[in-house]
């Protein structure tokens, strides 16, 4: 956590929620900064915290009003503000933040990535050099969102950037993943969506019953490792039994 | 105890106060629109306020009751029938053994709650009963009830809320139970027009949002002034709002940020839409104005075809408000509570 994680701004998102903004655009040092605030604001234990949500470049932190008001100033919205600057202006802990390494096993082309060809051809590349540069980064999630357990990924190489599907599928299956714009992502379940397939990872993203219910919390760092199909079968597999 | 769904009404969900704690994961809060008549319905039959309830949306359900219980209706004007007799709403009823309690199309508001002393039981997910209908999370499956399903009833479930004082040590055998007739009413019931406003007319009180200032002169009045239509594929993750095409002086690069529930966002088609209990945790398009909390219940009791229109209110005013109602909402549930045991 640098000292730039003091440089943001609050604005309000209603009577029951503050956005913390840390800048505006897909910034992987915004990302970051949400990230360690996140954590330094859950550590903090504020109270009537109802939920913290990072995304990009912003962090919102729900709370209820009754637990911040006050006889004298009704204004819950400036006591929160004041604290929360009081909590993420104090010295950073360095052991705060403790993402997690993920490794993701992904069967590329074929059936499960009907997109693979279309964006070698419009990266100008062949299909292998498509897995090989997406299989090599090392990836950040910047947040969790779209459906329950769908990581939006930072750390694309931009050959591979690709604008989505000008029509996009009713049906995408459970664990594709994608590539949309200069994100990749992965479709924790089966959902309608526009990004471009290039492959499928045999493991459950979001399982409600499973705790933790996500496989990646925001912030985690993720790795592609290209499997075959027969090894995608099998550990689908392994997993069901 | 069980609830036999004979007919399962056009969109009936189980909601509790909503899920909490894990829009970090993407998944949203969902829980009851109207959260007002919710903790009502829940105090008339003496649940604590995290008590799941059934939400019933225009056209209701039809429901036979196993075995006795105290049930209350609060929210939207159903005509309700119990075995053919018509019934109250905002107070305790006692529903006998065998009854069939049969909800027609609302007359006034939109969504109605059914509350039954001890609360629907199911599988809490994430720490919540709430039917997430998109994400497929919570209640029966992820779902609306079907024909045919079951509800369950928590196991301590009084016949009346008075009797568990009256006959106390008796009750939960055959002979103690009460006898009384189906839909027996209290002498006494709520006032609900504090709690349950369906008048279109009333203005829906909001708060500048972050892009306000980026809408054109012309849209920045408009919202204010002019008059907007609820679109008709509104539903609980938003009402679309037909009527004056909103523009901003020059378009915004947005990235996605979290959302709230009464966000007012506008997309590229220049017809806002009010986010509701169900909205997704994140999303780009910018937010020109944020309904008050309090008049969030108002607005999800309108329907497709209703007229809206906005006031304008500022934070401050506005969470003192939230603040008095909660205040208000407290007082009156603990005075319930002291009518039921006293």
């Amino acid at each position: 956590m640098s000292a730039a994680a003091h440089d943001f701004a609050i604005e309000s998102l209603g009577e029951t929620a503050l956005l913390l903004r840390f800048g505006d655009g897909l910034d992987a040092g915004a990302n970051a900064r949400v990230h360690a605030a996140s954590s330094a604001l859950h550590a903090a234990g504020l109270p009537g915290i109802v939920d913290i949500v990072p995304a990009y470049a912003t962090l919102a932190l729900h709370y209820d009003p009754s637990a911040w008001s006050d006889a004298h100033d009704g204004s819950p919205a400036r006591h929160i503000a004041a604290a929360v600057h009081a909590v993420l202006g104090a010295p950073p802990e360095r052991t705060l933040h403790a993402s997690a390494s993920v490794d993701i096993p992904v069967c590329y082309g074929g059936d499960f990535g009907p997109d693979l060809d279309a964006l070698a051809s419009h990266a100008g590349l062949d299909a292998a050099d498509v897995i090989a540069r997406h299989a090599a980064s090392t990836y950040q999630v910047a947040m969790l969102g779209f459906a329950p357990g769908f990581p939006y990924l930072f750390g694309l190489d931009p050959s591979l950037t690709m604008a989505r599907r000008a029509t996009p599928r009713t049906r995408v299956p459970a664990g594709s993943v994608a590539i949309g714009g200069v994100q990749t992502g992965i479709y924790p379940s089966e959902l309608p969506g526009g990004w471009q397939l290039i492959g499928r990872t045999p493991l459950t993203l979001f399982d409600a019953r499973r705790d933790p219910p996500s496989l990646l919390m925001p912030g985690d760092r993720v790795r592609f490792v290209p499997i075959a199909v027969g090894e995608f079968e099998t550990h689908a597999r392994t997993l069901r039994s | 105890m069980s609830i036999g769904v004979l007919k399962p009404g056009l969109l009936t969900t189980l909601q509790d106060r909503g899920r909490y704690g894990c829009a970090m994961l993407g998944v949203g809060r969902a829980g009851a629109m109207d959260d007002a008549a919710m903790r009502l319905a829940n105090a008339l039959v003496g649940n604590g306020a995290d008590a799941a309830v059934l939400e019933i949306t225009l056209i209701g359900p039809r429901l036979r009751f196993d075995e006795g219980a105290t049930i209350a209706l609060t929210g939207a004007d159903f005509p309700a029938l119990i075995d053919d007799a018509d019934t109250a709403m905002w107070q305790p009823i006692v529903v006998e053994a065998g009854a069939v309690l049969d909800f027609g199309v609302a007359r006034h508001g939109s969504r109605a709650y059914l509350a039954v002393a001890s609360g629907f039981v199911a599988e809490p997910t994430l720490g919540s009963i709430s039917t997430d209908v998109n994400a497929r999370l919570g209640g029966l499956d992820g779902r609306a009830l079907r024909e045919g399903d079951t509800l369950v009833v928590g196991i301590d479930a009084s016949p009346d809320p008075r009797a568990t004082t009256r006959a106390s040590g008796m009750r939960g055998t055959a002979q103690a139970r009460p006898t009384r007739p189906n839909g027996l009413r209290q002498t006494w019931s709520l006032d609900p027009r504090p709690w349950f406003d369906a008048d279109v007319a009333t203005p829906i009180r909001v708060i500048r949002g972050a892009h306000f200032d980026a809408l054109n002169a012309a849209s920045r009045a408009a919202l204010f002034n002019e008059e907007f239509r609820i679109g008709k594929d509104s539903n609980r993750v938003g009402f679309r709002l037909d009527g004056p095409t909103l523009a901003l002086t020059t378009p915004l690069e947005l990235v996605s940020e979290p959302l709230v529930a009464g966000t007012l966002q506008l997309p590229p088609g220049g017809q806002p839409i009010a986010l509701m209990i169900e909205h997704p945790t994140i999303g780009g398009y910018p937010r020109i104005g944020q309904i008050a909390t309090v008049d969030l219940p108002r607005l999800a009791q309108r329907r497709p075809g209703d007229p809206v229109r906005f006031a304008e209110i500022d934070l401050d005013t506005a969470q003192t408000r939230y603040l008095e109602r909660e205040r208000e909402l407290l007082r009156l549930i603990g005075a319930i509570g002291e009518r039921l045991t006293s």
